[in-house]
């Protein structure tokens, strides 16, 4: 069984690498064969899950070495594979869901030249995500996550003509590669500190090193996934990520590659408890973004920008519970799935209506949809109760844990935690019910697109549409299955897990949670569905216009490190100029000009040489009787 | 007769040579001057034998004296040729080989 772990990323990896090196002669049939070996890679994890199943919980880990990769005396680092029940909840997830919006892509992209192309990234990125996942190591995890990162740049930028998709491809490369430094340090860190970085010897380990050796690692590994989530403060680049094609934001800025900084920190779940400060910092990072993405996704009129900062803010939530210690690590994982499935479908819906309505993504030229695209209708719509916690689907058990665990944290914090995660959930209900009344009722704000064709909405082609529905449904029953048939018990022998002692009931915070949610969904209610929405957006308060700029994110980063940045280099130039080429140019000109001068001694006449010689040796004569004498 | 006086009138000889050397501008006179040098040396060499009373400092005279004959025919030589090339014989204008 272990043998086929490889396999497993190989077929992707085949796929991509023969899609891009194959040339036109696989236009026609690429996209088929992308998707084969992405559902080849989903088949083969189903078999490995079943493998799993049948196995006792302690006994599920499986480890393949395929070879060692550095072989060096001292640093060695393996082609090695792990496949737990972490990531073996993470394979299926990424190759189910993945194989779902590779189908779906087959009609999406269908009159898009460079479909193989896409097809091929897409499968790249499966692969580097399953890298990612799989990896034994830090270092592997580490190629995976650049793989990662390189597939999510080739992405957002597919469409590269348009010289804002280039600039967001930028922007996501840049802003990862500063999370990407700091997951390089935390290996170097504990390399140095623990001779080795394969996750089994260091995460036993843990208990040896100093805890500030720990909170360093920690801080530096929630650096990493900060910049791969989107998570405050490198969260800028997730909205303009949606330049991409929307697959592309299904897949990889909503249901896999923005989990992964998730994944870093539960699978450092032994550094993190060992290490409080930078478990502190983690429920921070997580509760001020999953605030600042809701109310960023309040904002928005684009609606794939709007359910960018509902990723954001989601992925805030799962990163709050895992900086909860044992009492959160599995529900992060619950949410993160359960979010996979509604997120991708949301985006898919929003994919769908867009194919419709002529590539329009302001919301304030829908309207009415809900008559014209029946199926992507329910579908979104189950989505959307998915997302606010409606009682039944899958947000709500997966959200409510979370809730129940911040308070669970206990003290001042638990308080403030349980709070915000509760006015995230009203945030959310907002933000979501906004999208939801403005994109399929109420009256019909269509316009016609640039070259003058009135909108013909229409229902999706059936490869559209079918994933759709798979994901709908996951996303109603998702919740209530890990709910219902042992999530917890199947996660804790990798993660852990323990029972919070919540202050308030259980009752009770499901009773707040729904509460909140009737609120948002309310006041949403009264202020889209009951009047008509105004086409063109109203000037808005302060905080919806700094919201309509992704919070003066992008002013901020552009004010301290670009401009920044520029003066820093500007002052090392002039440094660099006067002082380092002062002292080069400075010494070669002292040298050119003493040269100068002793040249003037070679003036060619013999009788000068003649003059030098009786003089050297007379002078070398007297020293010679001078020392003789002494 | 003290042979130290001979070693004075080679100082002598030597000094006249140099400075002969180097004042002179006739590249005829510089060499002859050069000669001079040459010949006071061979007079102390020949001065110190008799005064030590072995015979080296007159084999180094002979040696002395065949050096300085092949010398004189290469540098006539060169001085003839200069002399051809340039029309005077003066070391001054033969001055090419600075910068």
């Amino acid at each position: 069984m272990e043998n086929l772990i490889a396999l497993l990323i190989g077929a992707p990896l085949l796929g991509a690498a023969v899609l891009l090196l194959g040339g036109r002669r696989l236009d026609k049939s690429g996209h088929w064969l992308g998707t084969l070996l992405a559902a080849v890679s989903f088949v083969i994890g189903l078999v490995l899950f079943a493998d799993m199943l049948g196995k006792s919980a302690d006994d599920r880990a499986l480890h393949q070495t395929l070879y060692t990769w550095i072989p060096v005396e001292g640093f060695q680092a393996d082609m090695a594979f792990q496949l737990d029940q972490l990531s073996m909840t993470f394979v299926l997830l990424i190759t189910g869901v993945g194989t779902l919006i590779h189908v779906y892509s087959i009609g999406y992209m269908e009159h898009d030249e460079r479909r193989r192309r896409f097809f091929g990234y897409l499968n790249l990125f499966v692969a580097a995500m399953l890298l990612l996942v799989l990896a034994d190591n830090y270092l592997l995890l580490y190629f995976g996550w650049e793989g990662v990162g390189l597939a999510s740049y080739l992405l957002i930028g597919f469409w590269q003509h348009k010289p804002s998709a280039a600039t967001a491809a930028k922007k996501a490369f840049i802003v990862n590669r500063v999370g990407d430094m700091g997951l390089s340090i935390a290996i170097m860190i504990m390399f140095t500190t623990f001779g080795t970085f394969t996750f089994g010897p260091v995460l036993a380990a843990t208990g040896e090193a100093s805890e500030g050796k720990l909170t360093a690692i920690g801080l530096m590994l929630l650096l990493a996934a900060c910049g791969k989530s989107a998570q405050v403060p490198l969260q800028s680049w997730l909205g303009d990520a949606m330049e991409g094609p929307t697959p592309v934001s299904a897949l990889i800025h909503a249901a896999t590659m923005v989990t992964a900084g998730v994944y870093l920190i539960v699978r450092s779940a032994d550094i993190f408890n060992a290490a409080p400060d930078a478990q502190l910092v983690v429920t921070v990072v997580g509760a001020v973004t999953l605030l600042f993405g809701a109310i960023v996704g309040c904002a928005k009129d684009d609606i794939k920008k709007a359910l960018a900062g509902s990723t954001m803010s989601q992925i805030g939530y799962m990163i709050l519970a895992a900086g909860l210690g044992p009492i959160g690590y599995v529900f992060a994982i619950m949410h993160l799935v359960t979010h996979g499935f509604f997120k991708a479908g949301l985006f898919l819906g929003a994919g769908s209506v867009m194919h419709g309505m002529n590539d329009e993504v302001d919301m304030r030229r829908y309207g009415g949809l809900r008559k014209y695209m029946p199926v992507t209708f329910i579908t979104f719509g189950l989505g959307y109760l998915a997302i606010i916690g409606f009682p039944g689907l899958s947000g709500f058990f997966s959200k409510d844990k979370i809730i129940e665990a911040a308070f669970a944290k206990g003290g001042t914090e638990g308080w403030i935690l349980g709070t915000v995660t509760l006015i995230g959930a009203a945030i959310t209900a907002y933000y979501m019910t906004r999208v939801m009344l403005m994109t399929f009722f109420g009256e019909k704000r269509w316009q016609d697109d640039e070259n003058g064709r009135p909108p013909h909405p229409h229902e999706s082609p059936r490869s559209m549409v079918i994933p759709m529905v798979l994901l709908a449904v996951g996303s109603v029953a998702a919740g209530a299955l890990f709910e219902f048939s042992g999530f917890v018990e199947w996660l804790e022998p990798v993660t852990g897990f323990a029972h919070g002692h919540s202050p308030i009931s259980a009752a009770a915070v499901t009773t707040a949670t729904i509460a909140v949610m009737v609120l948002g969904v309310g006041l949403a209610y009264v202020q889209y569905g009951r009047r008509p929405v105004p086409v063109v957006a109203p000037r808005g308060s302060l905080l919806t216009r700094a919201a309509r700029r992704d919070l003066l994110q992008d002013d901020f980063n552009h004010a301290v490190f670009v401009t920044g940045g520029t003066h820093l280099t500007r002052s090392l130039v002039y440094v660099d100029h006067s002082l380092v080429d002062g002292v080069v140019n400075g010494t070669a000109a002292a040298v050119g000009g003493l040269s100068g001068r002793l040249r003037k001694l070679q003036n060619g006449y013999a009788r000068t040489y003649a003059v030098s010689m009786f003089g050297g040796t007379a002078v070398l004569i007297a020293a010679t009787l001078l020392m003789r004498a002494v | 007769m003290n042979p130290v006086n001979y070693l004075y009138l080679a100082a002598l000889l030597f000094t006249i040579g140099a400075v002969g050397v180097l004042i002179r501008r006739n590249a005829i006179v510089v060499f002859m001057c050069v000669e001079l040098m040459l010949n006071a040396c061979n007079l102390a060499f020949v001065t110190f034998s008799r005064m030590h009373g072995n015979l080296d400092g007159q084999v180094i005279a002979f040696f002395t004296m065949v050096v300085a004959a092949a010398e004189v025919v290469v540098g006539l030589a060169i001085i003839v040729s200069v002399f051809r090339a340039r029309h005077s014989a003066s070391v001054d204008d033969a001055s090419l080989m600075k910068l």
